[in-house]
């Protein structure tokens, strides 16, 4: 079963105008030694075989429907409308292409428009691309466009920024000359941990191409940046600031208001739930003087022959398919659709959905902060944070959210995969979709994982 | 057709969007926990109503071609059928919920779906092992290049070249540029091969590899493949496969078994994820056992305790993914090959080539066909012959929108002057194709008969032609409420 429409009498027909006698004349080509191997591969199911073997492997997996969870670090729940969805199931967005043919796509050329219109407007920011592959990998397109703006090869890493981001602009930037200092950005004064934004400023000098920082980081924390972005200015290096969860951007000050030269960013939580990581969507924002170092795609408002309003790919000598070993990105296919659910989402959310959601995810945060602080547990108060927060495990973490599992929560993220020195901080998240309920379920099972 | 108004024209102030939840604890006041200076004032993104969310999405995408409206012979892209099952696994809440770290032990289904499609794709490709981090084909080739540098130093060598045909995607050269490597083009013989005394001529103690894409751009098989992969090998090179045709091969022959060492698989090509408009893709890659140990972690691996995600291990060139990659489109690519099946796999093939071929033949008293032997999964045309009567391969294919069908894709090869490159795929009716290929036979006679209706074209669609020149030169990316 391949989908193939053609019949016995539709191949033979065919082979007979191209002149051939059987298909097996097709693949002559091929080495006779290698051509039609034995394939060790089970046998084809029909349609709803397969849908029952596949949700015989779905319903193996646990989820926040069933378990309370407290998981954030870089992959949050929020509401997503459902329309978002609904959309994103029209044949007509997601079994098109890039729109190569402009009068023939101008739906996908238009919502990209409008939603790199919506990424500057959330972030404060003057152009955006139409999407890379997610938050780890723009952010390694930001450092490479730093490197190419600046002429310069260092960059000064918060540690707080997502580490899993830092390993991808690693791998990234490992064959050109960049520089990849990773600076701690914390402190721990007995099981509080704080963040050190001055050692972060401290770092940043005459080499320094960039530094980046993470809003809220990885901690959770909302840190004034004034500090490094004054030291940045004064070195004469660019700014970037990650953005793990664009629903922050609903109540925080934007990037763009804190000195921003990029954002990068993921955009996963306006769309839908963590789906094991992907696909999110990455957002890659700028100012209008570095729009040709934007590596991806950009759709650009112009006019047709008739004046009439129409929308194209623009700057594409910037692209890998013109311009080849000197495009400014090898990226071709990106994230359309997820960014398309985006802007679906932001458009229907709207300004006050957005701060609510925002601020709903603050409140549930800090009302499940002081409910722990209830039950015995400490939390690091060091801080001001949005809606993650660290809670000293005694036990240490892993053990904690082992225990917490064995109970049937989802407890937080173990500190201790990001820094050893951190073996015993948790890393706890709440957003508008924790209930009563999973606070309640949380804090009695820390109450019997910590009794005695 | 009326243009549609941008989202910010259908706003009104106060307008109300989607209900957020209720909130399920007391309000916190943000400027009470939150720095001073960090709380953002207005937020300066439109309020429009969900009905008019939904019809302006709604009509926008209505100004959209897609495989479910009609062909769309993109050449490259294989533009086929997206099965709608697929979408149905994707979206079950077990596989669409989880979170990157919950306890491994609470997603083994997932795991195991992700451990047996890579099992499977190294079957069909035959390679030793494969990774699904990669998001799309580029991502692929970049940790490909990675892996043979690594593989590379590991020998004590350190190699700079990267042969890259001159019929290759853009994505090649831009790829060896991002892993630090210089590109050394490669010339095509004309009988559609690569030249093998240039290759000879250009091997030398400094070519990290050959990027090789099999079957070519051109959509035909490298006859001399073996000739090929042997030289490189022999000059201590990799051979780097880029597997955007995999279409072409599926159960016919194992591009591993051909001396490639390292090949990507667009899997939103071969294995049905949608294309999305742009995107996500899915860009697996397999490597021969040599190149295992520097693929980025963490690997899905099967224990005797169960499945689990094994880190990188010390030799791995480094994460490419903020977690294992676009998940969404394994859990479409697994249900597409259960679907299929062996002999499922094998049809795809059959028929990708057949129906290419059977466009060839039909479309060769009509236009000039440079490479023109048996093809593969599809045919590279030139519109020379009408460039001589004053109309480019770009008034072809926008005539073609008006006849209803998605024009292929243009000027690329390069290497072929008025390129149009035509991929069917299996998944096209007979029917189908012989409607594709009157609308272009009718298109060659009006170049003919009435060349200005090419040049006028396209009328039928939501706008003409557009400028792109003046867009270019003052790009308008991001809207501005007029004054």
């Amino acid at each position: 079963m391949s989908y193939s429409p053609s019949t016995d009498a539709d191949r033979a027909r065919m082979l007979r105008t191209i002149g051939v006698d059987s298909i097996d004349d097709l693949f002559v080509d091929i080495p006779d030694a290698h051509r039609d191997p034995t394939l060790d591969l089970p046998a084809a199911l029909p349609e709803v075989d397969v849908l029952r073997e596949v949700r015989a492997l779905a319903e193996q997996n646990r989820v926040p429907e069933g378990v309370p969870s407290f998981l954030g670090a870089g992959f949050y729940r929020h509401f997503v409308p459902a329309l978002v969805d609904q959309q994103l199931l029209r044949s007509e967005w997601y079994t098109g292409y890039t729109p190569y043919q402009a009068e023939m796509t101008q739906g996908t050329l238009q919502s990209m428009y409008e939603f790199q219109s919506l990424v500057c407007r959330l972030t404060g920011m003057e152009v955006a691309n139409a999407s890379l592959y997610d938050g780890a990998s723009a952010l390694a397109e930001a450092v490479l466009m730093c490197r190419a703006i600046t002429r310069r090869s260092g960059v000064v890493m918060a540690g707080t920024v997502h580490p899993a981001y830092r390993e991808v602009a690693a791998t990234y930037t490992q064959a050109v000359d960049v520089e990849l200092r990773t600076v701690d950005a914390w402190t721990r004064t007995g099981n509080d941990v704080a963040p050190d934004i001055e050692a972060v400023a401290a770092a940043i000098d005459d080499t320094t191409a960039c530094v980046v920082l993470q809003r809220p980081d990885f901690f959770g924390w909302v840190v004034d940046p004034t500090p490094v972005v004054e030291a940045a200015k004064r070195h004469g290096a660019k700014i970037v600031y990650v953005v793990t969860d664009p629903i922050s951007l609903g109540l925080l000050t934007p990037p763009g208001d804190l000195g921003a030269d990029i954002v990068a960013g993921e955009l996963r939580s306006l769309v839908g739930p963590p789906a094991y990581g992907g696909p999110g969507a990455g957002m890659l924002a700028t100012r209008q003087a570095f729009i040709r170092r934007l590596p991806g795609r950009i759709a650009g408002r112009t006019t047709d022959l008739d004046g009439q309003q129409g929308f194209v790919l623009t700057l594409q000598t910037r692209e890998q398919h013109i311009r080849r070993e000197r495009a400014t990105s090898n990226i071709t296919t990106n994230q359309a659709l997820v960014a398309l659910g985006a802007a679906i989402s932001i458009s229907a959310l709207g300004p006050a959905g957005l701060r609510d959601l925002a601020t709903r995810s603050l409140s549930a945060a800090h009302r499940c902060a002081e409910a722990l602080a209830s039950v015995g547990a400490t939390v690091s108060n060091a801080a001001p944070y949005f809606h993650e927060f660290i809670v000293h495990a005694p036990r240490g973490a892993e053990d904690t959210v082992k225990a917490l599992a064995d109970r049937g929560v989802f407890g937080g993220y173990p500190l201790g995969r990001v820094d050893p020195r951190l073996a015993d901080a948790l890393l706890v998240c709440a957003t508008d979709l924790t209930t009563r309920a999973d606070l309640d379920a949380l804090m009695n099972a820390w109450q019997a994982v910590h009794r005695g | 057709m009326a243009s549609e108004p941008l989202i910010f024209e259908l706003a009104s102030p106060g307008r109300p969007g989607v209900r957020p939840p209720l909130p399920q604890f007391d309000a916190v006041d943000p400027a009470a926990v939150l720095p001073e200076g960090q709380i953002r004032g207005a937020l300066d993104l439109p309020e429009v109503s969900e009905i008019d969310v939904m019809r302006h999405f709604v009509r926008l995408s209505q100004r959209n071609h897609s495989i479910d409206t009609a062909i769309y012979p993109l050449g490259s892209c294989t533009m086929k059928y997206n099965p709608k099952i697929n979408e149905v696994t994707a979206r079950l809440p077990g596989l669409l919920e989880p979170h990157p770290y919950q306890p491994e032990s609470s997603v083994q289904g997932l795991l195991a779906l992700i451990h047996d499609l890579e099992a499977v794709l190294a079957e069909l490709a035959g390679f030793a092992t494969v990774t699904t981090q990669p998001a799309a084909g580029s991502q692929g080739e970049m940790v490909g290049l990675f892996c043979i540098q690594a593989w590379l130093r590991s020998r004590g060598e350190r190699r700079t070249t990267v042969l890259v045909p001159d019929s290759a995607h853009g994505t090649n050269p831009a790829t060896a540029t991002m892993t630090g490597m210089r590109v050394e083009p490669l010339g095509t013989g004309p009988d559609g091969n690569i030249d093998l005394a240039e290759l000879d001529a250009k091997l030398d103690d400094d070519v990290a590899a050959l990027m090789l894409t099999l079957p070519t751009t051109l959509g035909l098989f490298e006859q001399r493949i073996l000739d090929v992969t042997r030289r490189v090998h022999a000059a201590g090179g990799q051979v780097y496969g880029d597997g955007a045709n995999m279409n072409a091969m599926l159960g016919r022959v194992r591009p591993g078994d051909l001396g490639i060492d390292v090949m990507h698989l667009n899997l939103h090509k071969t294995f049905t994820t949608p294309h999305g408009g742009g995107g996500p893709g899915a860009g697996a890659l397999g490597v021969q056992a040599h190149l295992a140990p520097f693929l980025p972690g963490p690997r899905f691996v099967k224990t005797d305790a169960g499945y689990a995600l094994e880190p990188a291990g010390p030799d791995s060139i480094g994460r490419v993914h903020s977690h294992v990659g676009n998940v969404g489109n394994l859990i479409r690519a697994y249900t597409y090959i259960r679907s299929l099946g062996r002999d499922g796999m094998r049809e795809v093939a059959d028929d990708a080539v057949l129906h290419a071929n059977y466009l060839r033949a039909r479309l060769a008293p009509h236009f000039d066909i440079p490479y023109d032997r048996i093809c593969m999964h599809e045919v590279v045309l030139a519109g020379t012959r009408q460039r001589r009567l004053g109309v480019r391969t770009t008034d072809i294919a926008k005539r073609l929108i008006d006849y209803g069908v998605h024009p292929p894709t243009v000027y690329f090869p390069l290497i072929v002057d008025e390129a149009l490159m035509i991929e069917p795929t299996e998944t096209e009716s007979i029917e189908s194709l012989d409607q594709f290929a009157e609308a272009l036979i009718n298109v060659a006679d009006e170049a003919k008969a009435a060349p200005d209706l090419l040049h006028a074209a396209p009328t039928t669609a939501p706008v003409r032609r557009l400028d792109e020149v003046t867009a270019n030169r003052s790009p308008d990316v991001n809207w501005t409420p007029a004054d």
